[in-house]
């Protein structure tokens, strides 16, 4: 047990106003769930008379069920089931008898309602605890004052109050109120993580059940009275703006309210870094259903003119070539490297690349907005809702506290969602149509106009003694518009004589984070090259990683050096033992390796594949995590298999190219993800046992698995891939 | 603009629309059963994916003047209480992680089923390979198809 002082202030505990006849009744709101749980055939549970606020995460209620409040955005990461798992711990509820309900905004009780980073459960970790503990501690004091018992006799189980001395016991529920009014402590206690019961034991999602009956969840399924459907037409191409609109056509067409303009931030407004917005001009279509406004966009006459320059993937390649060829910009330099290169017996040199992608959330862009002159009520899928609340008040002239956000389920985030000009767009609309909307971006809409993952190139280059000895190590990697750069990564700190650059080339396409931001391609890169000097070394791969985390972690290079060593080489440990790496494998099966560190959790990796006729058929991926203690394991294992389809899938098949400013690629006709057939036979995950406190899952299992594609690619065919995605490099190595 | 009589889940229903309209907006903005997802339009996805009598079929590229007097399934009205063996397998599987495509990958392969009770790990690749799916849970659809297959 540890005792922490809570540093919750009144602020962070709004108490209820207490009645008169004691307690305060909070109604549910629309996106509340009424089931316990991860029901099935459970029978709902009973709603209470009264809900007694205990304080803003948790509200009990007087028959002792449970109401968690999930303060963050619900991407697919699954944190609306493993955050209030964390407070349901501490304040040692039966989970059965909980119902979570997604919180809105509330900057007065959450602290970072963000969906990014992989940060939720690491960063929600002490909160979600001090939550659950403060409110057990105040309805074992309210228990002890009402039996005239020391508080320290006072103990819990499972929801339960017990007095073992007199043998007395109550429900949560039957001091609720009471502990409702009494003081915040001052300190907790917190339970040792060997007490936990919940955190640790696989919890079923909490929408299930919604989720496989079609209720009512998303952004995209939010609907109000009196509402009308919109949506925004921006530019074909970035680099055009509006010239002008005929809109005559349209007006006239059914259904239609409105057609009208919107400048989404205003011009001389300083955009935060979430307003990023390519198309700031866009034409509205109001109307009263989805399809009459999807035929009456298609009747404008809209005339864009170039304002900038118009790019195509072409020019990228060309642009990128120039500048690899160039010294770049030193980030880090150990060790005299152009010495080592000088005097090397052998050097070896690879180059990387990756395309632009694009997010691709099942569900479109989408929300809901209801602004009046007073106020503006905004729901639906965001990753930013503290964020975009600043960015509403400066566009819409509000302060803070008239903006109200809630969130939806969301039907995925990947980082697209940070970005939320569409709410600002929804509630443009809303103010000028004077009444409720639901802007909707079609697929073409969303493809078109993403904050896309950049476009990478990477070149690493390896000096050897004539022993095959590791002298050096460069790389130089740059993008459009950003370096894919981590220069205190391993192998930074490994090896004596070290030099990283970075280059970047401007470009006028929105681009932004997008799942494991530049992780997502430097890994695979860099975890390639690695694969090809253990080759050059005469080294098994597991072995020469080891072999430099060893280094890394006796006599490290530098003092800035951004991973542990040890956990590192843990992953890779665990991943040799459980793959069975170095078996024998059969005929035509290539397997490779790959270990990463992101978001502060090591991910290591072996993938077991073959390739038919330049089709990979990936027979297993063997994932070896260290992301401190796992909450909920089996959802994170989910978490680890979809990180591990989604990385082989974008490094294989995904791609956006851009022709003259607009994207080739605008629905999933000419984009290409990885389907059903193509997707891993098998997918084993062995979590590294640990105390230490959890770390994110969302990202870190993606960006090594493109390594370890790359490098089992390799031994399966015995030809190398470096140019995602890679499906295009093994047909062209297809005979004929 | 036209009077269409469906028959969607059991229950009649009348709408006033363009015939040209999808199934998938009839069913969505017009009879609030929102289960069925929209994500591309061009039934490349598969979140659409409802059942026109036992057949599974893309309801955004569906016009309601071509339904006629079939019989429409959405996933509402899979089963009466959200337990048709596939609901209760991919609970048991945990498989959603977003929780968007779901919908239409379960109404596909209920219609799999329906086909074909018992079919081979091909088959059921080929016939899911119209469902997206941008989480990644692939693996565990599969599995929670394999665990309701009469074997």
């Amino acid at each position: 047990m540890t005792i922490v002082k809570t540093k919750y202030g009144r602020r962070s505990f709004i108490k209820t106003t207490v009645l008169a006849g004691g307690g305060m009744l909070l109604g549910f709101s629309w996106l509340a769930g009424c089931k316990p749980a991860g029901s099935r055939g459970e029978a709902a549970l009973e709603l209470p008379d009264e809900w007694f606020e205990i304080n803003g995460f948790i509200k009990i209620g007087d028959n002792g069920v449970v109401t968690i409040m999930s303060p963050n955005p619900e991407i697919g990461q699954n944190v609306k089931t493993s955050m209030p798992m964390i407070v349901a711990e501490e304040l040692d509820v039966d989970w059965a008898r909980v119902v979570v309900e997604q919180a809105p905004l509330n900057t007065e009780i959450f602290t970072r309602q963000l969906a990014g980073g992989s940060q939720s459960i690491r960063q929600g970790w002490h909160s979600l605890r001090m939550a659950g503990a403060t409110a057990r501690h105040m309805l074992r004091q309210a228990a002890a004052n009402a039996w005239g018992v020391p508080f320290d006799e006072v103990t819990t189980e499972m929801g339960l109050l017990k007095h073992e001395a007199s043998g007395r016991t109550a429900h949560y529920g039957e001091f609720a109120s009471a502990a409702a009014r009494l003081p915040v402590p001052e300190e907790v206690q917190l339970k040792d993580p060997k007490e936990f019961r919940i955190i640790g034991t696989s919890r079923k999602n909490v929408d299930g059940q919604k989720i496989v009956t079609g209720q009512p969840l998303f952004g995209l399924d939010y609907r109000r009275d009196g509402m009308l459907i919109a949506m925004a037409v921006h530019a074909p191409a970035f680099g055009m703006k509006l010239k002008s609109v005929d809109d005559r056509a349209a007006r006239s067409m059914p259904g239609i309210v409105d057609v009208f303009p919107i400048k989404t931030y205003a011009d001389d407004y300083e955009r935060q870094w979430c307003d990023t917005d390519a198309f700031n001009e866009k034409v509205v279509v109001v109307g009263r259903s989805t399809w009459e406004v999807m035929q009456a966009r298609k009747a404008l006459r809209i005339e864009w003119e170039p304002a900038a320059p118009l790019e195509s993937t072409d020019g990228h390649r060309v642009a990128m070539d120039v500048l690899a060829a160039r010294k770049a910009r030193v980030v880090r330099r150990d060790g005299d490297p152009e010495a080592m290169f000088a005097k090397a017996a052998r050097i070896i040199e690879r180059t990387y690349t990756a395309p632009f992608l694009a997010h691709n959330t099942m569900e479109p862009m989408n929300f809901f907005a209801h602004v009046t002159d007073e106020r503006a009520e905004l729901v639906g899928p965001t990753q930013t809702p503290e964020f975009m609340e600043k960015s509403l008040a400066a566009r819409l002239g509000l302060p803070l506290e008239k903006i109200d956000i809630q969130m939806t389920r969301q039907g995925g985030g990947f980082g697209r969602r940070l970005y939320g000009h569409f709410m600002v767009e929804a509630a443009l609309i809303s103010k000028q149509v004077g009444a409720p909307v639901k802007l909707i971006y079609t697929r073409e809409d969303d493809m078109t106009f993403g904050n896309y993952r950049p476009a990478y190139r990477a070149t690493y280059r390896a000096a050897l003694d004539e022993a095959g000895n590791l002298l050096a190590f460069h790389v130089r990697a740059g993008g459009i518009p950003e370096s894919p750069l981590f220069p205190d990564r391993f192998p930074a700190g490994a090896v004596d004589h070290y030099l990283a650059e970075v280059w970047s080339a401007d470009s006028n396409i929105s681009v932004g984070a997008w799942r494991a931001p530049r992780s997502n391609f430097i890994a695979g890169a860099e975890q390639a090259f690695l694969d090809e000097l253990a080759e050059a070394m005469g080294k098994d791969p597991i072995d020469l990683r080891l072999e430099l985390l060893a280094r890394a972690a006796a006599r490290p290079v530098g003092d800035h050096n951004d991973y542990d060593p040890e956990r590192y080489a843990g992953v890779l440990k665990l991943v040799r033992e459980k793959s069975g790496w170095g078996q024998p494998l059969p005929q035509g099966v290539g397997r490779g390796v790959a270990a990463y560190y992101c978001h502060n959790s090591y991910v290591a990796q072996v993938v077991d594949l073959r390739v038919e006729k330049g089709k990979p058929i990936i027979e297993k991926v063997c994932c070896a995590v260290d992301c401190g203690i796992v909450v909920n394991p089996d959802a994170a294992v989910n978490m680890v298999e979809g990180g591990t389809v989604d990385g082989i899938g974008h490094a294989l098949y995904s791609e956006l190219t851009f022709t003259n400013g607009a994207p080739d690629q605008t629905n999933f006709d000419r984009y290409r993800l990885i389907r059903h057939g193509e997707a891993p036979k098998a997918i084993e995950v062995h979590f590294v046992e640990s105390d230490e406190h959890p770390t994110g899952l969302g990202e870190p299992p993606l960006p090594p698995v493109m390594g370890a594609l790359a490098n089992a690619i390799y031994r399966a065919t015995g030809k190398r891939v470096y140019h995602q995605p890679f499906i295009k490099e093994l047909r062209s190595q297809l005979p004929g | 603009m036209a009077v269409f009589t469906l028959n969607v889940n059991g229950k009649r229903y009348e709408v006033d629309v363009d015939p040209a309209t999808p199934m998938l907006w009839v069913l969505r903005d017009h009879l609030n059963l929102v289960g069925t997802k929209y994500g591309c339009g061009i039934a490349q996805c598969g979140a659409c994916t409802i059942h026109l009598d036992d057949v599974a079929v893309r309801s955004c590229m569906l016009p309601v003047s071509q339904v006629g007097n079939r019989r429409i399934t959405t996933i509402e009205g899979l089963s009466a209480n959200g337990d048709h063996p596939l609901q209760r397998a991919w609970l048991e599987h945990d498989v959603p992680q977003c929780g968007y495509c779901q919908a239409g990958q379960i109404m596909n392969a209920a219609a799999l089923l329906k086909a074909n009770p018992n079919p081979t790990d091909e088959e059921i690749e080929a016939a899911m390979h119209g469902n997206l799916c941008r989480c990644g849970t692939y693996t565990r659809i599969k599995a929670a198809i394999k665990s309701v297959v009469k074997g």
